[in-house]
């Protein structure tokens, strides 16, 4: 075995141009994948942080249809003061569970005594909504960071209505809003921060404290539109989404006997769980890409060494080397290119990533600054290894089967 | 018993639509530490003679053994074992790995094709080497090596798994007259010190001179007979 290997080495060093070559479109393939793997991956985790932590949460719990019909923020599928207490029972009874915040969400007129707008607003705790989602926080961009979120009579603008209303921190506004029942309340609040908008549903949201909403709507009891969920850990959202739904599903009941609430991840929320299925499929292309790179580059190669040393192999066959000796030295030849283009990859890739975490990328998405801190995950890593390796001994088959094959008195022969 | 017996082998190839009979009836016997040479003109049949000895192609009829062995009708993984374990060969132009040292030249057959120890091995090799005069230059690549050097390193690859039958195609074609004396010496001086057979090829008169028995080959038959 280790003869086979040091034959293939020193073959593979005769031709040292030609295998440097050859190695290096196989490293430029890997470090390729790897970096875009590395880029998408730290992207993808941005983009999913910003809309989980800082908006969204992990999950939400609704009244069953009314994320159909969230657009126009109804009032009258609120959640009613008894689910919100199964709903919290069975939230505070999962251990998976980081914590909760109650919404409620309403549709309302904005006015700055000049002229009117419409504002989506949530009705939050300030302390359940900040341990929900705490980087909502760091999305004010006027106005005290470090306070409560919100206070009774203040509220939080987005950035895009506080420019085109032209109102500032500590200016006074009046929000109007039509309760379920029809009747029209307006009261006037003092615009306590601005809040920068992000990608997706609620990225341009308004926050007033969740006693301000109900006294605005003239709501009686303790409704409320939304409960998001933050998890310990999002790796667990899967397992937790199904085992929470199940429990809501068999303790929540409508008259009809259907379960009366519908559970949400994040990603059946936000569009943008589309993108990261779109990049996903990216990374699936750019890893066909380097199958194809590396099937090519090393056949070719392993091609060209088997006519090369057409006599050699005649000589080897003829004092008896065994066919498949012959055609482990060439495919160990091949899988040696393979590895060593990979590993020089690999490398490239760490150096490159480690370079990329000092002096990072930032790109604009939108009104978003998006910094890159791209890791390589070992598993990734060690798949691409694999791959690299793999379809190298894939390449090298076909040459390899061609030189165990061969008559050996044609192959003396041959000039 | 003899080491070779050939009873009216003959050989035919297919060239384009065109038989070819490269062998038409040949019919010989050789002992045990034999020092015999082939000799005849280019197509008259002698390389493919060798081939057949050296189980390297199967001859259309007759019978072939060698070392008491039916080798006529061989598999190739069967004839690659037989080649391995009783024949060593030796090219007209060497055929050296250009990889490998002079000693990992001839090491490669006890490793790759015997498989054995490395103790064994080293013992062996050295001895090899040693007898042909290159101890020398063991860690030297072929590329450094003279032709007459090159030759001497593959008489000891030849020799070093032991065989009872060394086969020699024009061993002596790419060496000089004085070069191709010292290694046919050489070869003459392993067989009476190892008691191996050496079977060669050659239309060069003088080297025939050297040989002890030869066969004339003509037109795919034995010519004339023996002497």
């Amino acid at each position: 075995m280790n003869t086979t290997l040091t034959l293939a080495a020193r073959n593979l060093m005769r031709y040292r141009r030609r295998t440097l070559l050859t190695a290096l479109l196989i490293t430029l393939g890997v470090v390729a994948l790897l970096l875009f793997v590395a880029a998408a991956g730290s992207f993808k985790q941005t983009m999913v942080g910003s809309i989980t932590d800082s908006m969204l949460g992990h999950l939400q719990v609704h009244r069953k249809g009314y994320t159909a019909s969230m657009d126009n923020l109804p009032l009258t599928m609120s959640l009613q003061p008894r689910a919100v207490g199964l709903i919290e029972d069975a939230l505070k009874a999962d251990p998976a569970v980081a914590a909760y915040s109650k919404r409620v969400k309403l549709g309302a007129m904005f006015s700055n005594f000049e002229q009117n707008s419409s504002i989506r607003l949530n009705g939050i705790d300030a302390a359940a909504e900040d341990a929900a989602v705490p980087a909502l926080r760091q999305r004010i961009s006027a106005g005290d960071k470090t306070g409560p979120l919100v206070e009774r009579g203040k509220v939080l603008v987005p950035a895009l209505l506080a420019k085109g209303m032209n109102v500032k921190v500590g200016d006074a506004v009046v929000l109007v809003a039509t309760n379920a029942q029809g009747s029209v309340n307006g009261q006037t609040f003092t615009v306590g921060g601005i809040l920068e908008g992000i990608t997706g549903p609620g990225g341009r949201d308004g926050y007033i404290d969740i006693q301000d909403a109900r006294e605005l709507l003239r709501m009686d009891k303790e409704e409320v539109m939304e409960v998001a969920v933050r998890l310990k850990s999002i790796d667990a959202l899967p397992d937790v989404s199904a085992r929470l739904r199940e429990v809501l599903d068999t303790t929540i009941r409508n008259k009809e006997d259907k379960p009366a609430t519908e559970l949400h991840t994040w990603a059946d929320l936000s569009p943008f769980a589309n993108i990261v299925k779109m990049i996903d499929m990216m990374t699936f292309f750019i890893r066909i890409m380097l199958v194809a790179i590396v099937l090519v580059s090393v056949m070719n190669v392993m091609l060209m060494a088997v006519y090369e040393r057409i006599r050699e192999i005649g000589t080897l066959a003829a004092i008896g080397t065994q066919p498949r000796k012959l055609m482990a030295i060439f495919l160990s030849e091949g899988l040696l290119l393979g590895l060593a283009g990979a590993l020089a990859g690999v490398a490239l890739s760490y150096a490159v990533v480690a370079a990329l975490n000092v002096w990072p990328v930032v790109f604009a998405f939108g009104r978003e600054q998006i910094t890159l801190h791209p890791t390589l995950a070992a598993a990734e890593v060690l798949g691409v290894l694999v791959l690299a390796v793999l379809v190298s001994g894939l390449a090298s088959l076909q040459p390899a089967w061609r030189a165990a094959r061969m008559n050996p008195i044609d192959a003396l022969r041959h000039v | 018993m003899a080491l070779i017996h050939a009873d009216n082998i003959t050989k035919n190839y297919r060239m384009g639509d065109q038989q070819v009979a490269a062998l038409k009836g040949v019919t010989f016997d050789i002992g045990e530490g034999a020092f015999a040479a082939f000799v005849g003109p280019s197509g008259s049949g002698k390389s493919t003679l060798l081939n057949l000895i050296g189980c390297l192609d199967h001859p259309s009829s007759g019978t072939l053994q060698v070392a008491g062995v039916d080798v006529a009708s061989l598999s190739r993984n069967a004839a690659a074992t037989f080649r391995g374990e009783h024949l060593g060969f030796v090219f007209q132009d060497f055929n050296l790995v250009p990889v490998l040292s002079a000693y990992e030249n001839i090491e490669y057959p006890l490793l790759m094709v015997r498989g054995w120890s490395e103790a064994k091995r080293r013992e062996q090799v050295n001895k090899l080497i040693d007898a042909v005069g290159m101890t020398e230059q063991a860690n030297k690549r072929p590329d450094q090596l003279s032709g007459g050097q090159k030759q001497r390193v593959a008489v000891a690859r030849a020799l070093v798994g032991q065989p009872k039958l060394v086969l020699a195609d024009e061993p002596t074609a790419n060496l000089d007259h004085d070069t191709a004396y010292k290694v046919l010496n050489l070869m003459k001086s392993m067989r009476d010190e190892l008691g191996t057979s050496f079977i060669f090829s050659t239309h060069d008169p003088k080297i025939m001179n050297e040989a002890e028995q030869t066969f004339t080959l003509e037109d795919g038959r034995i010519a004339g007979g023996q002497s």
